[in-house]
């Protein structure tokens, strides 16, 4: 089984960051390895164009890791979910004197205040600082896995949402009167010192959901 | 990860509709999540056919069933079977590039009305790509077959259909909003009396939707000359299909029963429950669009694995977190006994309904399950004799399917036939062109010399 051993530095980062939670760790005692696929050959199989047969990265990391950095199941560390993408706008750091500050109340009740500038969206803001928040549709408005709950008294101060914005909310699990979608809300003066919550995403299953019509 | 297709994406690829490619955005999370070092993907080896269950056993600790939903629900009356009623999930595969589909020939230069039976979001989607301008759809990854099979279209009306009232009906507003804002696509007003008189006292989400129905569309300007149509009926619930004349198969019209609301139901609830009257009525129909739903099915090899299917409600029976469960094996079907080491995610798990967003939601249950029973030393897949699989997963069966033939695409392959999509995309000014032969997307990866699987 050749290949080169992966050191945490040269994964992706949000793998890095993913096995830096995993640290936060359960008990040596208690783990059992995950077996894994390591052994994709290096060369083509038969009936393959050997040109264009490249074996995949080898995924050592389980048996590389120390048995300290097994995951520890902690519902709000997925690398999935957490892992910040390119793709969004990203956050610049605010000018001197025009700081905005917003505080994100997450899914375990824990407060998360950041500094930000005007303009910046709270969807690129959750997912430039790591926090849990999906952003399925990159921030189109066609999705409603940004959404938030505003709990201070900045939400009648906000522009109302256009019908795009209610359109997706309508489906969003756990509305409320004072639900928005985190990509449609961008900071401003007037936002300064918004609070909003991230509504637990733990569907709440009920037996009516498995009723035949 | 196990996929039937050369392609990944599932319904996002084959089902989400071409004009909505903001939905589709979705890819870019699927992306990151297939550059983790530990997944492998396996396109092209349908699992159940090409892999048996039971040779996959010995070589997984865990196996997560999220196959989807490949069949529909049927209507069981007389005439289904009519030259000219299509399912909307052969349709909508058709239009997305479904090589399973890219036969169907809808026949849409055969008349003007068309009939859709359902109203879901699918009805809706059906809806919408026969009412739009192809114009429209040329810069979408609407196949080439499609939009010309739709520049050819006669369709000028189209009524959906739904057995029940308009608080009840399925669909969302956003897709009844856009539908009310395509150019020359005028909406037949719908019966006020549906409604309680003040709307606004209803439910944020009724009442949101209840509104864009009410105000229907503007007035077509007198001038407008080739205008098109849709409406909404309500409380009609189809009882036959009936052919041109005795000896034809051709669909003309569609006979409906309809319904009242039960006398014990609240006619403005979500859940009203309906019952059929003595009144009926015939609409004319040269194509109708079942769309009643989805439906999964039990694939090969379940058995083997003591994994029990639900045939009545589609799914695979779950403690609604994604642990397999066998009634069998425990004294309630709630407190059934989990079948060790299986679960499952997706409209297999919960029923053909829900949007990516809640289908997202569902799934990161199912793996927090995973890893709770992981972590709580649960018995996994091959124990008793736990961790006494084998470890080598995919590679434990590889060379018995490649000996037989298939060609086993990994995610680089996937990425060359992304990237000859756009390419082919770019040269006609859409976003991707799709290959819509399993054939086509082998021969995009880069395999050559293959021969056809029959
Ligand atoms: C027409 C349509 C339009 C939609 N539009 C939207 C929309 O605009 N917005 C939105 O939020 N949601 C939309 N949805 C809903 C969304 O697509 C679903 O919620 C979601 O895709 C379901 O995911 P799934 O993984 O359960 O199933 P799927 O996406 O169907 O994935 C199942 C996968 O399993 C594969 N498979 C099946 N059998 C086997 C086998 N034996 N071996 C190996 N692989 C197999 C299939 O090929 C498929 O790739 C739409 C659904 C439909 C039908
Ligand atoms: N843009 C989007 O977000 C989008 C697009 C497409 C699909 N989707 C999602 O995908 C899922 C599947 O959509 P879908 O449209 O296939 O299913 P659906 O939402 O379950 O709708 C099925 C429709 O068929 C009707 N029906 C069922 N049996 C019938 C019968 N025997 N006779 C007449 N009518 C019957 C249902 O009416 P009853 O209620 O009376 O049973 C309902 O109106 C949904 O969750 C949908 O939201 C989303
Ligand atoms: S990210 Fe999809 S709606 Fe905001």
């Amino acid at each position: 089984m050749a290949g080169a051993v992966l050191n945490k530095a040269s994964l992706p980062r949000a793998l890095q960051r993913a096995s830096v939670d995993m640290s936060t760790s359960v008990k040596a005692a208690r783990i059992r390895p995950f077996h894994c696929q390591s052994n994709w050959p290096s060369t083509a199989p038969v009936g393959v164009d050997a040109t264009r047969w490249s074996a995949p990265a080898q995924s050592h990391i389980w048996n590389n890791f120390q048995p300290a950095a097994m995951p520890a199941f902690v519902r709000s560390r997925r690398a999935f979910s957490t892992s910040p993408t390119s793709q969004h706008g990203h956050i610049d750091p605010p000018k001197p004197g025009e700081e905005r500050h917003v505080t994100f109340i997450d899914k375990e009740g824990l407060e998360h205040t950041f500094e930000v500038s005007d303009g910046d969206n709270l969807l690129d803001i959750a997912q430039d600082n790591d926090l849990e928040m999906e952003g399925a549709c990159g921030g189109s408005c066609a999705c409603s896995t940004c959404h938030v709950i505003v709990e201070s008294d900045h939400y009648d101060k906000m522009e109302e949402p256009d019908d795009d914005e209610n359109d997706m909310l309508d489906l969003a699990f756990g509305l409320t009167e004072t639900s928005r979608l985190g990509c449609q809300v961008k900071m401003s003066k007037e936002l300064d010192g918004l609070r909003v919550r991230l509504p637990s995403m733990t569907r709440n299953l009920q037996a009516s959901d498995f009723e035949s019509k | 990860m196990y996929e039937q297709l050369p392609v990944p994406y599932g319904l996002v690829r084959f089902g989400v509709a071409p004009d909505h490619p903001e939905v589709k955005n979705c890819i870019e999370k699927f992306e990151e999540v297939a550059s983790s070092p530990r997944f492998l993907y396996i396109g092209n080896v349908t699992v159940g056919r090409d892999v048996a269950l039971k040779s996959l056993k010995p070589h997984y600790d865990a196996m997560l069933f999220s196959y989807g939903a490949s069949e529909d629900r049927k209507l069981g009356i007389a005439g289904e079977d009519l030259k000219g009623v299509v399912s909307a999930r052969e349709f909508v595969g058709w239009y997305n590039g479904l090589p399973q589909f890219q036969a169907l020939e809808p026949a849409l230069e055969n008349g003007e009305e068309v009939v859709v039976i359902g109203q879901g979001n699918v009805a809706l989607d059906v809806a919408r790509i026969l009412l739009t301008p192809v114009d429209k759809l040329r810069h979408t990854d609407i196949t080439e077959q499609a939009l010309e099979t739709l520049s050819r279209s006669r369709v000028k009306s189209v009524r959906v259909v739904g057995r029940r009232g308009p608080l009840q009906a399925a669909f969302t507003v956003k897709e009844v909003r856009e539908l009310m804002h395509i150019d020359h696509v005028q909406f037949e007003p719908i019966n006020r009396s549906l409604y309680p008189p003040d709307i606004k006292k209803l439910p944020r989400v009724q009442k949101r939707i209840g509104e864009v129905m009410l105000k229907g569309t503007p007035p077509l300007s007198s001038h407008s000359t080739n205008s098109k149509s849709w409406a909404l009926d309500f409380l009609k619930a189809p009882e036959q299909m009936n052919a041109s004349s005795a000896n034809s198969r051709q669909l003309s019209s569609i006979d409906f029963t309809h319904q009242t609301f039960a006398p014990d139901t609240d006619p403005f609830s979500k859940t009203a429950k309906v019952l059929p009257t003595e009144e009926t009525s015939t609409l004319p129909a040269s194509i109708a669009f079942r769309s009643v739903g989805y439906k999964s099915t039990a694939i090969p090899g379940l058995s083997d694995l003591g994994v029990p299917f639900d045939e009545k409600l589609g799914i695979i029976p779950n403690d609604q977190y994604g642990r397999i469960i066998n009634p069998s094996t425990g004294p309630g079907s709630l407190t059934a006994g989990h079948v060790h080491g299986l679960y499952c995610a997706g409209w297999v798990k919960r029923g053909p309904t829900g949007v990516i967003a809640s289908t997202m939601d569902d799934a990161f249950t199912s793996a927090d399950v995973i890893i709770r029973d992981w972590e709580s030393e649960v018995p996994f897949l091959n124990s008793p004799e736990s961790d006494k699989s084998t470890g080598l997963g995919w590679y434990g069966v590889k060379d018995e399917v490649i000996a037989r033939g298939v060609r086993v695409l990994d995610w680089g392959d996937w990425l060359r036939v992304d990237e000859m999509e756009r390419l082919r995309g770019k040269n006609v000014g859409k976003e991707r062109e799709k290959f819509v032969e399993v054939e086509d997307m082998l021969e995009g990866a880069g395999f050559v010399n293959f021969s056809r699987r029959g």
